[in-house]
């Protein structure tokens, strides 16, 4: 049997109940979308978006996945590799959608391993080392809950692409985010042991929060033309959500004015922590060690 | 499999023991093809809601399910296998309970 994609070849229509006994019926984010950039959008500006968006899946992916074969328990393994496979999936069809628009055709692949890190355009929230599982917690709350609000705006974006992949990735993130939180809720209200490190980890994640709302130039652009969402409109709900969750979890938001950036620039003018470079170098160790290998 | 409440042991501030036992859960999925809740294994949880989540990420990846149930396996009664032939043996010579004097049309599965 020959498919044109593997989706097909798992899709509903096409298995007769055979040769899986479970688990058909799978659909592509981007079945019946019109990957032309739409007229009127700029394309370097949207290129530039994606690789934003793209960037933050894609290094808050690779966080977690470092965190296979360390978690406190077995289950929880799978349910952090389930959500560093979903934000890797976004990243993918960012990333291409990015070489779409630059109209270079660059890959996902050359986005994610022929880049230096002052190319990157991720938030530092999502490079930053996770110093015990409260603290990936923490992050992966704060993480998903703004990206939950970001994705949930950009559904309607003008860009067919983005739409679909927000569409896809709202339904991930509130799974993402709602993990996040049943775990802080017991971190919060468990042990007189479990509520230090939540306090700790809270504080540790708090001064990389400012950035995530404050808008680029390129992030203002856009939103104007009804492409991209402005941050700067997602602090209400993120704090609304956080407060729902510190309130039941017995903790306090611990507010931080934010750590500052080189003149003012941060993640995303490609300004990055001393982490970003070692997440980099094993990140992109095997393609750099061996150019074009495929496998 | 550890019975009783599992958090006993590990009381507030008491950081000597932090990895209690969580007790055993059962999962049951009822998959996109109909049918009953099938039982697909077991996995261990704090509590019934994190059971949930377990079984959500360990047994529905692949797209199986459409409605997970999780049960403690403490609250399972189950047949003991030395009472396998009181308890099964005596329906094995009457064919005359199944239906088969209708006939099933092609259409309908599973019965």
């Amino acid at each position: 049997m020959g498919f044109d994609t593997a989706y097909e070849a798992i899709s509903e229509e096409h298995d007769t109940g055979h040769r899986w006994a479970f688990g058909t019926g799978f659909s592509d984010p981007l079945a019946g979308v019109d990957t032309a950039v739409p007229a009127g959008v700029d394309g370097i500006d949207l290129a530039a978006y994606c690789l934003m968006l793209g960037d933050d899946a894609l290094i808050m992916s690779h966080r977690l996945q470092q965190w296979l074969a360390r978690t406190p328990e077995l289950e929880e393994e799978t349910a952090l590799a389930n959500i560093a496979l979903d934000l890797l999936g976004q990243a993918r069809l960012l990333l291409t959608r990015a070489g779409k628009a630059e109209g270079t055709d660059r890959t996902e692949d050359d986005f994610a391993f022929d880049r230096g890190e002052r190319e990157f355009r991720n938030v530092r929230l999502a490079e930053i080392a996770d110093a015990d599982f409260a603290s990936v917690i923490a992050r992966l709350l704060v993480f998903s809950t703004w990206r939950l609000a970001l994705l949930a705006r950009l559904s309607t974006s003008a860009d067919p692409v983005l739409a679909a992949v927000a569409g896809q990735g709202v339904k991930e993130i509130t799974y993402h985010r709602d993990y996040a939180a049943q775990w802080l809720i017991r971190l919060g209200d468990g042990t007189e042991y479990s509520h230090a490190k939540a306090v700790a980890s809270l504080a540790a994640v708090a001064p990389y929060v400012t950035e995530l709302f404050t808008p680029t130039e390129t992030e203002a652009r856009l939103a104007a033309a009804g492409v991209a969402v402005n941050p700067a409109e997602l602090r209400g709900e993120f704090d609304e959500v956080l407060a729902q969750v510190m309130a039941e979890a017995g903790l306090e938001w611990p507010e931080s004015p934010g750590l500052a950036g080189v003149s003012g620039r941060t993640g995303r003018d490609g300004i990055h922590t001393e982490a970003m470079g070692y997440l980099l170098a094993e990140l992109q160790s095997v393609a750099r060690a061996l150019p074009g290998a495929t496998w | 499999m550890t019975g009783g409440n599992a958090l006993e042991g590990n009381v507030a501030g008491d950081t000597s023991q932090p990895r209690s036992n969580w007790p055993l859960y059962e999962v049951f999925l009822r998959s996109k093809r109909g049918l009953n809740h099938v039982h697909v294994g077991s996995l261990h949880a704090a509590d019934a809601t994190m059971a949930l989540h377990h079984a959500r990420d360990l047994y529905t990846r692949r797209n199986e399910g459409v409605s997970i149930w999780v049960v403690r396996a403490s609250d399972i009664t189950a047949s003991s296998p030395e009472e396998k032939d009181p308890f099964f043996a005596p329906s094995g010579d009457k064919v005359y309970r199944h239906p088969t004097f209708y006939e099933i049309p092609d259409t309908v599965p599973h019965i």
